[in-house]
């Protein structure tokens, strides 16, 4: 079966992230960008179901500037057998990607659609739940286990109780959560054999998409910031300071 | 305006996380209705129509919705919420997994984890794991928003007297199915609705140590939570990750044990009204959050404090 990943380039999880001075946004100039780290997972999913004979082809799409070729020669170099950027400079929501990946679902048919559950600079957490209203298809959101089971998908779902499973009929949409896997990472053979995996680049209005955005961004702000408290010596000196300070014991 | 809440619950509680949203949709003003959808829970309806400044409750009781799955919500909150200006949810897995469904339904894009209302279409929320708020005006037609419950401080849980009104729409979704569940099993509170939490990370070094930290929570009558790093060693089951891709909590009083203080744990506690940090590290992040900080060995600093609270 023909497995679409979605991946997203943002910036690396291990930059330190900065608000402009002036509060129009952060400052992503010159700061690492990276596969965002919920779609290194998708990917990798989709690899192991290739490496188990499950997956026959793993197609991978992104959204946005013409650099974020580079994420998808990442996903080819983990695994994935071809990519598709829709290249855009415009900002991107999310209901306008999940028309992008609309489209693009119609074109290839997927049986099985794999996708971060959020995104690490947004952290907006939706646009699986939107591309599976879009496609009518069924959703496995925050998925810890995925086993395809012939023309079903048993999905484990990491929720606030505790963890849920759901049988979705195929094709389906799972975003992934941090503990469905480990992923790999790429071998330089690997991303040697990337450079010649077929990429292919269209627009937005290849796919008859038009790009909306109903959302202004006013101002970006740094979190409030919490000051340092004081050591205490001992176990002793912190309870009496709960109780007599704090008082919160 | 009107507004449309849906409600938290398990077809037998109506969950804190609701009055929380509904303190949300008080600030943004308008008349509030809220959505009880599941089987059998006319208990939680009987909560949701007490709750102050509810003007009607919506019933949506079928074995359809007996475990909310995102798809037939989604429908069932397309199809009742078209007269709204605002939809409203928990910021909660299941708030997360069915609103975007809704929205895309809808044909609007969504706001998440709103933590502050500046204006009835402007709205502000943490973004980068919480490293920068970002405001937002919203042009859609429906406002759709989840709710960061710690946010907003819940409305009164008694005091209202809303009409009750049954909803005819069943979804006809039939693609997903609900297989199993396994839910922690717990008398201690809520992770979210706990005034005390006693967190433990990686400097815990197995799942056994944490039974004192358990011991300690049941004496307190705190829940416990833990680290991304001691979920994912396998410590505790993911439902107690604290953080920003777990829950996030602001207890009156947070206890970190062992946890060295990575940013993604900071999202989900620094707004914590006390914070303690017990770290043999002196160096640790987390101590430049805390209030009381104390550099010594957990597994003798623990037991000592066990004894004295």
């Amino acid at each position: 079966m023909k497995v679409l990943v979605a991946v997203k380039r943002v910036i690396d999880y291990n930059v330190k992230v900065r608000v402009k001075p002036d509060n129009t946004d952060v400052d992503l100039n010159n700061v690492k960008m990276a596969m965002n780290p919920f779609c290194e997972i998708a990917v990798e999913e989709a690899v192991r179901l290739k490496e188990k004979g499950i997956a026959s082809e793993i197609v991978v799409v992104s959204i946005g500037p013409k650099v974020a070729q580079e994420q998808i020669r990442t996903s080819m170099a983990l695994g994935a057998d071809r990519g598709i950027l829709i290249e855009t400079e415009d900002k991107l929501e999310s209901l306008t990607v999940a028309r992008l990946l609309q489209a693009v679902v119609e074109k290839e048919e997927p049986q099985l659609i794999l996708m971060g559950k959020q995104t690490i600079d947004s952290d907006n957490n939706q646009t699986g739940q939107m591309l599976g209203a879009l496609t009518g298809m069924a959703q496995g959101t925050f998925a810890s286990d995925v086993a395809i089971d012939g023309d079903k998908v048993k999905v484990t779902r990491e929720v606030d109780g505790g963890l849920r499973i759901v049988t979705l009929e195929l094709p389906a949409i799972v975003t992934t959560d941090l503990r469905l896997n480990e992923p790999r990472y790429a071998t330089l053979p690997n991303i040697m054999k990337a450079k010649r995996k077929p990429l292919a680049i269209m627009t937005p209005a290849d796919l008859g998409v038009t790009m909306e955005s109903t959302q202004t961004l006013l101002k970006v702000v740094p979190p409030a910031e919490r000051q340092a408290g004081i050591k205490v010596a001992d176990v002793a000196e912190l309870v009496e300071k709960l109780k007599n300070e704090a008082k919160v014991l | 305006m009107s507004i449309l809440v849906i409600a938290e619950h398990d077809n037998a509680t109506l969950k804190g996380a609701t009055l929380n949203v509904l303190a949300a949709a008080a600030e943004i003003g308008g008349d509030v209705d809220v959505l009880v959808a599941g089987s059998g829970c006319q208990t939680v309806v009987d909560a949701a129509a007490a709750v102050a400044g509810v003007a009607k409750v919506l019933v949506a009781d079928n074995a359809v919705y007996e475990h909310q799955l995102g798809e037939v919500m989604g429908d069932l909150v397309a199809n009742i919420g078209t007269g709204y200006s605002h939809i409203l949810a928990p910021a909660t897995t299941t708030g997360k997994d069915l609103l975007p469904r809704a929205a895309a339904l809808l044909g609007v894009n969504m706001l998440s984890d709103v933590i502050e209302v500046v204006a009835a279409d402007t709205f502000s929320r943490p973004v980068y794991a919480g490293n920068a708020v970002a405001t937002y005006q919203s042009n859609d037609a429906i406002k759709v928003l989840t709710i960061r419950a710690t946010g907003f401080d819940a409305v009164a849980a008694t005091g209202g007297s809303a009409t009750i009104e049954a909803v005819d729409f069943v979804s006809a979704y039939g693609k997903s199915v609900f297989l199993s569940e396994e839910l922690a099993k717990s008398d201690r509170p809520e992770l979210t609705a706990a005034k005390v939490v006693v967190a433990g990370g990686r400097g815990m070094q197995n799942g056994d140590n944490f039974a004192m930290l358990f011991d300690m929570a049941d004496k307190m009558g705190a829940a416990v939570g833990a680290s991304r790093a001691a979920v994912d060693a396998g410590f505790v089951p993911n439902d107690l990750q604290v953080g920003q891709t777990g829950k996030i909590v602001a207890p009156e009083l947070y206890i970190a044990v062992g946890i060295s203080g990575a940013i993604q744990h900071l999202a989900g506690m620094k707004d914590s009204k006390v914070i303690v940090a017990i770290n043999k590290d002196e160096e640790a992040p987390i101590f430049q959050v805390a209030d009381y900080g104390l550099v010594a060995d957990l597994f003798d600093a623990v037991p000592e404090l066990d004894k004295l609270v």
